[in-house]
């Protein structure tokens, strides 16, 4: 990890916080690329916002040092800030104006320059799918649109790095969808860091994922280490004619049988196996009649639960 | 950048009736006091023609006016500063200004000058009324810019404790009992403990005092007297609370 690596547009070495005597994020470091989106993973609690309130500049680390685009973020606050957009947990909406006159407001604050601010707030609103509203006073807008002119506030000035706290709480399922959608696509040019307690959000959108708890960073992997992780651990299948229970302890690479109600059995692999392959002739053979094969939807549950109380028990 | 903020604050200012009904409410008593004082000159007029050197209109109606607007800053600041970072910090919209790329004196310079802005749209309708009197008789200008100047800098120093105030908490009407609060023990301050320190010959504290004291130093200006140190003690008191805002603002960063 070299840290005057150009591609590198966060990195943060060592950050801790404490809150009196409570330490609410320990010793965590953190890298993001360009083109990079990294999950912040965690139950409530765990230090995400935090994290994210010491990276944008809003908090003051106890400890540990953050650069953002290989500029010092405490000692240039002015210079590091000006290439991040935030969205914090609560959107920071001026009820009063207009989604126009607020995202106008952002790019000035944000130094966008007098020539280029009407472009870069259509560029905005058109992303955030607001291209409607400009009129509108945002204390009148839904909750969901209020995210999404949040969002269009965090990148109307085009800032290396976006830092989304929860951004899609409380949206409706073809919105999050869109915002997920917007969020990859932001990805591919700037770095994003997201937080999130949804798991399958993390797998939609995320390259990497850091998963927290108690202020700690329990697990830091690609999402496909982290489905290697997860991979094939149960299965569900159902029969139509059900054999006896031993023949299906029988093939090799299952660990254990367990039944699940009328033909319905909960399969688990041993590790590094996976025979559904032949779980499948094996049924075809003996004619039992297989109509169900799940892979268990939890998993990922699965991960973040062991991961999160192993790290309680250690 | 300031003057971003500054439009911002002004705009959120006249988008809330509390700032209409603040002008409404000064002009109507200030208009009534200037009618009534006017009213009274011409009735005393023939009198004062009897006396050697008389005092002239703007002593008579357009001092008492200013002097009437001095107590209705007092009331009137607390309330429009009580919002502007208290509810920021309530309504978690202040996380906008600290992100962007702003110091934090950039944050209260801006909000302080959206606050004298709006605060010399009233000066000026105060000034308006002797005005209004040109065209009928002769007006004492060298008094009515020393009155103008005083009112000025004592609507800079209230706005400044006001804004160190709303930055004290979360809750504007609690900030705005605190400003007030803090602009009353200074008032109090100013009446007794000056001149008590210096008739003990104690010159050095009377002078730190008369820096607490907003409307004792607004009497010599107000009288026509060019006092310097009455015009550098609002001036240091306001940077002094405005620094005080911008450490406060700063604290929150750091104890979070």
């Amino acid at each position: 990890m070299n840290p005057t690596d150009p591609a590198l547009t966060i990195c943060a070495r060592g950050l801790s916080r404490r809150f009196g005597t409570h330490v609410a994020v320990k010793a965590i470091d953190l890298d993001v690329r360009r083109g990079e989106v990294l999950g912040l993973l965690g139950p409530n609690g765990a230090g995400k916002t935090t994290t994210m309130q010491m990276l944008t500049g809003n908090l003051a680390p106890s400890a540990g040092e953050i650069r953002i685009c290989d500029i010092d973020l405490l000692d240039k606050p002015i210079l590091a800030k000006a290439r991040i957009g935030y969205l914090p947990e609560t959107p920071p909406l001026y009820r009063e104006l207009n989604v126009r006159e607020y995202l106008d407001l952002a790019a000035r604050l944000h130094r966008v320059p007098k020539a280029g601010r009407a472009t870069a707030v259509a560029t905005a609103m058109a992303r955030c799918g607001l291209a409607d509203t400009g009129r509108k006073l945002i204390g009148t807008l839904s909750k969901g649109y209020q995210q999404r002119v949040g969002i269009a506030q965090a990148i109307v000035h085009e800032p290396d790095v976006i830092i989304l706290d929860e951004p899609t709480v409380g949206l409706d399922p073809n919105q999050i969808l869109d915002i997920r959608a917007l969020i990859r696509e932001l990805g591919n040019k700037h770095s994003v860091i997201l937080s999130t307690h949804i798991l399958p959000e993390v797998e939609a959108v995320c390259d990497r994922v850091q998963i927290m708890h108690h202020g700690v960073v329990v697990f830091s992997n690609t999402i496909a280490g982290l489905r290697e992780f997860q991979r094939g651990r149960t299965v569900t299948v159902a029969l139509h004619r059900p054999p006896d229970i031993s023949a299906l302890r029988a093939i090799a690479g299952v660990a254990d049988v367990e039944p699940a109600g009328v033909g319905r059995f909960c399969i688990r692999f041993e590790p590094d196996s996976d025979p559904s392959e032949a779980l499948v002739s094996a049924a075809g053979a003996g004619n039992w009649g297989l109509h169900q094969l799940t892979p268990a939807q939890s998993s990922l549950e699965d991960v973040f639960v062991q991961l999160t109380t192993q790290a309680e028990q250690s | 950048m300031i003057f971003t903020i500054a439009g911002k604050e002004l705009r959120t200012l006249f988008t809330s009736p509390l700032a209409w009904l603040v002008l409404t409410v000064v002009q109507v008593v200030l208009g009534y006091g200037f009618l009534k004082r006017l009213d009274d000159f011409l009735q005393i007029q023939s009198q004062l023609a009897q006396m050697a050197s008389p005092p002239g209109i703007t002593e008579l109606v357009a001092s008492p006016t200013y002097a009437t607007a001095a107590a209705m800053l007092l009331f009137a600041v607390p309330l429009l500063a009580m919002r502007m970072i208290a509810e920021e910090r309530r309504n978690q919209t202040l996380t906008l200004l600290l992100s962007a790329p702003v110091s934090m004196a950039e944050i209260i310079l801006g909000k302080f000058t959206g606050l004298m802005t709006f605060l010399l749209i009233i000066v000026l309708l105060v000034l308006a009324m002797p005005l209004l009197l040109m065209p009928a008789t002769r007006l004492d200008f060298g008094l009515l810019a020393g009155l103008t100047l005083a009112l000025l800098l004592l609507a800079a120093s209230f706005s400044a404790v006001g804004l160190y105030a709303s930055s004290l908490t979360a809750q504007p009407m609690a900030a705005a009992l605190l400003g007030f609060g803090m602009l009353l023990a200074m008032l109090f301050m100013g009446e007794t403990a000056g001149d008590s320190l210096r008739a003990r010959g104690w010159q050095i504290p009377a002078a730190f005092a008369q820096v607490f004291s907003p409307l004792k130093n607004f009497e010599p200006l107000g009288r026509g007297i060019i006092d310097s140190y009455a015009i550098a003690c609002p001036l240091l008191l306001t940077i002094a609370f405005l620094i005080l805002a911008i450490r406060r603002l700063d604290g929150r960063r750091l104890r979070g």
